[in-house]
């Protein structure tokens, strides 16, 4: 069976207007998801995930540039489709969460409305209909008297349901992939836990693909199957997320988990990562790493490592791996 | 025994709600509401709970930006409200603060070299040699290059503005800081920086902080007590390795509980609390965690448990009693 989504080896530019200069935000970037699978895209801010992300729904800045690859999902390369068509695509097949609801909720239209929206665009319901929908989807993500919260205003809720209600809209046309860009940073703990329940359980009950576009590796061992790290554009390793945290291949990736205080072992001294992320628009030569990595050979300053394959699923993009693995190519 | 350096005892502090016809006043906010903790000398007091708990407000308090409404600070033994003009100076010295966002908190026309050396200017009156001299010193202590006095904020990132905000902060030689959610604006990879830069200070000049914060583990990995707060009250208090690991209130519990693992395999028990934090205008009676809680008896909703001793630590919950 062919995979819900595969991505190969995707590019993403961002060029100034007069396109002196070019920022790869996203470089060489390939993966796959099956249906019904969770992936977490782990990075740090600039690092390219959110650009990755909405570039699966083709919402690019208009300074950015699709300058190679292609995402084939459900057999079609979403890059070859005119606009019309993708805007079938787009809250219908493949959905979104955003980190700030205040942000995604228009405040001059009832929840209701909204979560009727692309009801009434994409399956033609009558307005009717899609209003009692509205409030069965209110329902389903746990909103309590959704009766009579549908006639209210996004203003007159929490941040915790009006996330809640965000989730509603994204699940509202059944899609079969949901993207989650830091869905619960704007959310308190105890809320948090309830929303990524609350995701879980509508992922069984729609047989739904995840990405969960994230910072917080906890939010990857909680809830994602796999993992893809990201480094200044490119994905530094992919793979299984228990192996990834058993056996980082990539010594950025071991870094970030030995970094993260843990409850367990408290006021043991945390081992930092050197430096600072790097300037996507002025790149170190070879692996972008290597000015803050621990590890670092002569090679890794002049020439960018290839993908290798560590274990069945599990990819690095580093020397170290491609010699302790006796130079095998991906 | 050292004095400590901070003693807070019974502390609250009620906010008037101006609304209703003719802004007549609509109820008060109990945003601290009887609440007791001490920092000891070089020691960190770890403050945790969601948003509307109190957090903020017991910070500012501390901080001498906001006056109780009821109940005493001691700072190094004196009761603040007691202190003269000089005391209050002197306080207002020895306490400073580091906050979240180092875009936010360094004026971007200012040169680092006068945002570090600007408590200096206004409180002390010291030539300029030795102005420039502490500015080196701040720099090296919170590990930033010495050319960086000439530079402007926007020249640095993140983690190094937050190095800024700490040198300032450490510019007079406080006793205390106040630690907002010092590291949460920053990348992940910046984080552990900035954490091991805290510690070792706190290590190199017997600084005690007041800790911030909505990570459970930097909390823990950073404090030497732990306090709970949820709606204005303090529901737990006690040693930061133990509470964290059995914590007792079933707030505290659930809220751990909610932590994110650190590993994949590590499975805790998952206790999801029903509904959201109620508003603090209209705070439920007895026990103001009674309609979240699962374990909730009777009692709980008509008398307010208070805080009582139980193996090392104290916890307000009837489940003790």
């Amino acid at each position: 069976m062919s995979p819900l989504l595969e991505i190969r080896k995707l590019g993403v530019h961002y060029v100034t207007a007069r396109g002196t200069r070019v920022n790869r935000a996203v470089d060489e970037v390939s993966f796959s998801l099956d249906a019904g699978e969770t992936l977490g895209i782990v990075g740090e801010s600039g690092s390219g995930k959110t650009t990755l992300a909405l570039s699966l729904l083709r919402l690019l800045p208009t300074a950015a540039r699709f300058a190679s690859g292609e995402i084939h999902f459900e057999g079609r390369d979403l890059l070859t489709l005119s606009d019309k068509e993708m805007r079938k695509v787009r809250g219908k097949r493949i959905a979104m969460i955003l980190q700030d609801p205040m942000a995604s909720l228009n405040p001059l239209f009832t929840v209701g409305n909204q979560v009727a929206e692309p009801l009434r665009a994409h399956e033609g319901a009558t307005r009717k209909g899609a209003w009692a929908r509205a409030c069965e989807l209110l329902r389903s993500v746990k909103i309590p008297a959704p009766e009579a919260r549908v006639k209210e205003y996004p203003h007159q809720m929490s941040g915790g349901m009006r996330q809640r209600i965000v989730g509603a809209i994204g699940i509202s046309c059944e899609p079969r992939l949901l993207i989650a860009d830091e869905p619960t940073t704007s959310l308190d703990l105890t809320i948090q836990a309830q929303y990524l329940n609350l995701l879980r359980d509508l992922q069984k009950a729609h047989g739904l693909a995840l990405i969960f576009i994230t910072h917080n590796l906890g939010i990857v061992a909680k809830m994602c199957d796999r993992v893809a790290v990201m480094y200044a554009g490119r994905i530094v390793e992919a793979g299984p997320v228990k192996q990834i945290f058993d056996a980082p291949a990539h010594p950025y990736t071991r870094a970030l988990l030995e970094s993260i205080p843990r409850m367990s072992d408290s006021r043991r001294r945390l081992t930092a990562i050197d430096g600072q992320p790097p300037d996507l628009a002025a790149l170190p030569a070879g692996c972008a790493f290597h000015p803050r990595c621990p590890v670092a050979v002569d090679r890794c300053h002049e020439e960018a490592p290839p993908d290798v394959t560590v274990a069945p699923g599990h990819f690095g993009r580093c020397w170290l791996a491609v010699h302790a693995n006796g130079g095998g190519r991906a | 025994m050292t004095t400590p350096v901070v003693e807070a005892r019974r502390l609250s502090k009620l906010f008037p709600v101006k609304g209703g016809f003719l802004g007549r006043s609509a109820g008060v906010v109990r945003a601290v509401d009887d609440v007791s903790f001490t920092i000891e000398q070089g020691q960190t007091l770890g403050l945790v709970g969601e948003s509307g708990c109190g957090k903020t407000t017991t910070s500012k308090l501390v901080l001498g930006l906001e006056e109780p409404t009821g109940g005493s600070i001691r700072f190094e033994g004196q009761d603040l409200q007691e202190l003269d003009a000089a005391g209050r100076r002197h306080y207002r010295k020895s306490v400073q603060a580091v906050f979240q966002d180092p875009f936010a908190s360094l004026n971007p026309r200012m040169r680092v070299g006068a945002i570090i050396a600007e408590p200096l200017v206004t409180n002390e009156s010291l030539p300029d040699s030795d102005v420039r001299k502490r500015i080196a010193q701040l720099l090296e202590l919170t590990g930033l290059p010495e050319r960086s006095a000439d530079l402007f904020p926007h020249e640095f990132s993140g983690g190094q503005r937050q190095r800024i905000a700490i040198a300032r902060a450490l510019a007079l030689s406080p006793r205390l800081i106040v630690l907002d959610e010092p590291v949460s604006a920053l990348d992940v990879s910046i984080r552990a920086q900035i954490l091991n830069l805290l510690r070792d200070l706190q290590a190199q000049l017997g600084l005690s902080y007041l800790f911030i914060a909505h990570d459970l583990a930097a909390v823990a990995h950073m404090s030497h007590t732990i306090a709970v707060m949820y709606l204005g009250r303090l529901v737990e208090l006690g040693e930061a390795g133990e509470l964290s690991r059995a914590p007792k209130h079933p707030y505290t519990k659930a809220l751990f509980s909610a932590a994110l693992p650190s590993h994949p395999d590590e499975r805790r028990e998952e206790i999801i609390l029903p509904g959201e934090v109620p508003s603090p205008l209209r705070p439920p009676s007895g026990c103001r965690f009674h309609p979240r809680c699962p374990e909730a008896m009777a009692r709980c909703s008509t008398e307010e448990p208070q805080l009582r001793p139980l193996e090392g630590r104290v916890v307000a919950c009837h489940l003790f009693n």
